[in-house]
């Protein structure tokens, strides 16, 4: 079957200052109609870098796309030119930003920001366009949404508009819905109510989401299949079921270790932290890039970056060791 | 605002709430704090009808007549602004130059404005060597000192360009070509402004969604970034049309800008200073309608600039 959404091989790089930093390298993965694919992964591993290349989006320079693909229904969008691109964004994929305080435009109306992509691709008049703006905005549970519709951002609060941003987002039914760390920025409440809003919206509209986040509790919550990232690598792809109950990966073994835990007989102990920093994106280092920071490295993770492969099936991960038996692979 | 009292004593919200101010509302309740600029905006709104509602009084034909039997007559029924050297009637002439200086004001900002946020923007937005080589222009045309230029341009070209009639009223060439220098010499401040504003939204995360929802770069220059930084283009216009109005009155006072008969307040001044203590109402009238209108501009700039600059407002305070 056809994937939706599919990235082969992408690499990113930024030439900076202080020399080329390698933001992706090599990422491969996919997204399918009405499933939701979670990238988890800490700050700076590439998650960001490399949704906003599907989009066409990555700043150049300092940054260029050194080789890949991104196949949108067979498609690769890295060839399309930028009139071509202005037809897609919005259209068929959609995308929701971090912080919903900056992403909304403070000088105009909630209203005139949710209707534009509807006027711009659908060739909606004003009118209609705010008709279906008031029919998202109550779907999206936001009340009064006809007196809402002339507000500007800074009369919603952080949920709210972080509502209107997906209002946005979906004005066009897009095929794709790339959702990048749309919940860091709320509370925990607001956070379960914009989940559960995301799957009744994907139930309803059947849309593939990729899902970004360094949250694994949201992951858990969302996702279909979940990718792994660390230094511009995907270390581990798994289901999601899968992935929490048999992590093969050091790296998600770490992350799910050191989830705080609510357990009453753990209560005293202390968090478990992965120890060192995650590297610097110019350093170039042969071997794996957790070796360092790893507690099963052996002598071969040194010398030798493990390439992604497939331990089980639908389970991948890029490792020398078998977490389990301590084995090397 | 009064909060009311409900049953039991409780107070009900529904007399402490009130609906969000608009950002208009908003600008307006601080615009109001400042009380020179408020005065300044009736001002000039007075000026404006002066000089707009003064035609349902006298005609051109009036302010252009002259009549030297009553050449340099004093202030009177007939003439209550006086007459000038050659028996024009000033209160007449104040009008239609009232009319000429004014636009002169407005529509060179307006061309400044024009190119100053073209030039910035498409500068700050697209950056790089588009950036480069517009900001070595800006640099450029600061070095064109304006006055110089402004009493030569007048003077050359002042004769060539033909005259012109806009809303029945007919305009020397020379009103356009004091127009188009003030204009064309005053707009690179406000372009850096814009640029630099440019260069810091553009980085905005709401410009990424903006993309992201397929705008094209246009749109993203003139409907989402532009309308954040009208506060310092707004502010400095006003200012702008102070700084036109001066120019204009300075170079037809030395009789290079505006040529005769077409009135302006500048080119009434003109040879007025030979009669500074024996026909006051030469200068007094028009220079007293000149720097009224400067001044009451400039405090309006002023307060459109603490109205408009959070910043400021929480210095203030």
């Amino acid at each position: 079957m056809e994937h939706t959404l599919e990235l082969q091989n992408l690499e990113v790089k930024f030439h900076t200052l202080d020399g080329v930093v390698n933001a992706v390298n090599g990422v491969s993965y996919f997204a399918d109609a009405g499933k939701t694919l979670g990238i988890v992964g800490e700050s700076g591993c590439g998650k960001s870098v490399s949704v906003l290349s599907i989009m066409g989006l990555i700043p150049d320079p300092p940054g260029k796309i050194a080789g890949g693909k991104v196949l949108f229904e067979g498609e690769n969008l890295l060839e399309y030119d930028q009139h071509q691109m202005e037809a897609i964004r919005g259209a068929r994929i959609g995308m929701i930003f971090q912080d919903p305080m900056t992403s909304l435009n403070p000088v105009l109306t909630i209203g005139k920001q949710i209707s534009e992509a509807m006027v711009l691709h659908l060739g909606f008049s004003q009118d209609d366009a705010r008709s279906k703006s008031t029919e998202l905005l109550s779907l999206m549970g936001i009340p009064n949404p006809e007196e809402r519709f002339d507000d500007y951002p800074h009369q919603f609060s952080g949920g709210m508009r972080q509502r209107a941003v997906i209002a946005m987002a979906l004005s066009c039914s897009p095929d794709i819905l790339i959702a990048d760390e749309p919940t860091t920025a709320l509370d925990v409440t607001i956070q379960a109510q914009i989940i559960d809003l995301t799957k009744r919206l994907q139930d309803e509209m059947g849309m593939a989401i990729i899902w970004i986040t360094h949250d694994l509790a949201v992951i858990a919550e969302l996702a279909d299949r979940v990718a792994v990232m660390y230094a511009g690598y995907i270390v581990e792809e798994a289901d999601v079921f899968d992935l929490f109950q048999n992590p093969r990966h050091p790296y998600t073994l770490a992350l799910i270790n050191s989830l705080p835990s609510v357990d009453r007989n753990r209560v005293h102990k202390r968090l478990v932290t992965i120890p060192g920093s995650p590297p610097d994106g110019s350093a170039v280092f042969p071997g794996c890039p957790l070796a360092p920071r790893c507690r099963f490295v052996v002598e071969r993770c040194l010398h030798e970056n493990p390439r992604l492969g497939t331990i089980e099936p639908n389970h991948k991960i890029a490792c020398w060791v078998n977490v389990n038996t301590g084995e090397v692979l | 605002m009064e909060t009311t009292a409900g049953q039991n004593g409780i107070l009900s919200l529904e007399g402490i709430e009130s609906p969000p101010l608009s950002f208009a509302q908003l600008i307006w309740l601080r615009f109001r704090r400042h009380k020179m600029a408020v005065a300044g905006a009736i001002i000039l709104t007075l000026l404006i009808i002066y000089s707009t509602g003064g035609a349902l009084f006298r005609t051109e034909a009036d302010a252009n007549f002259t009549d030297t039997s009553i050449r340099l007559s004093a202030p009177n029924a007939e003439h209550p602004y006086g007459t000038d050297p050659i028996g024009r009637d000033i209160l007449a002439r104040t009008i239609f130059g009232g009319q000429i200086s004014l636009m002169i004001g407005f529509v060179a900002v307006l061309v400044e404005v024009i190119v100053g946020v073209l030039i910035g923007a498409i500068a700050g937005y697209y950056g790089g060597v588009i950036d480069s080589i517009l900001m070595r222009f800006t640099e450029a045309m600061f070095n064109v000192p304006q006055l110089p230029l402004l009493l030569v341009l007048g003077k050359v070209l002042s004769d060539k360009v033909p005259p012109l009639s806009i809303l029945g009223r007919e305009f020397s060439g020379s009103v356009v070509v004091i127009i188009a220098v003030i204009g064309l010499t005053s707009w690179m401040g406000l372009a850096r402004i814009v640029r630099a504003n440019f260069l810091s939204l553009k980085e905005q995360e709401f410009v990424t969604a903006a993309h992201c929802t397929g705008t094209g770069n246009a749109s993203i220059i003139f409907a989402h970034i532009l309308p954040n930084t009208m506060a310092p283009i707004i502010v400095n216009a006003t200012l702008g049309v102070a700084n036109a109005i001066i120019n204009e009155a300075y170079v037809s006072f030395l009789g290079v800008g505006v040529m005769p008969p077409t009135a302006t307040w500048g080119n009434m001044l003109n040879g007025a200073y030979r009669y500074i203590d024996t026909a006051p109402w030469l200068w007094i009238f028009p220079g007293g309608l000149i720097v009224l209108t400067v001044l009451s501009i400039n405090f309006i700039g002023d307060g459109l600039r603490d109205a408009l600059d959070p910043r400021a407002l929480v210095e203030a305070n």
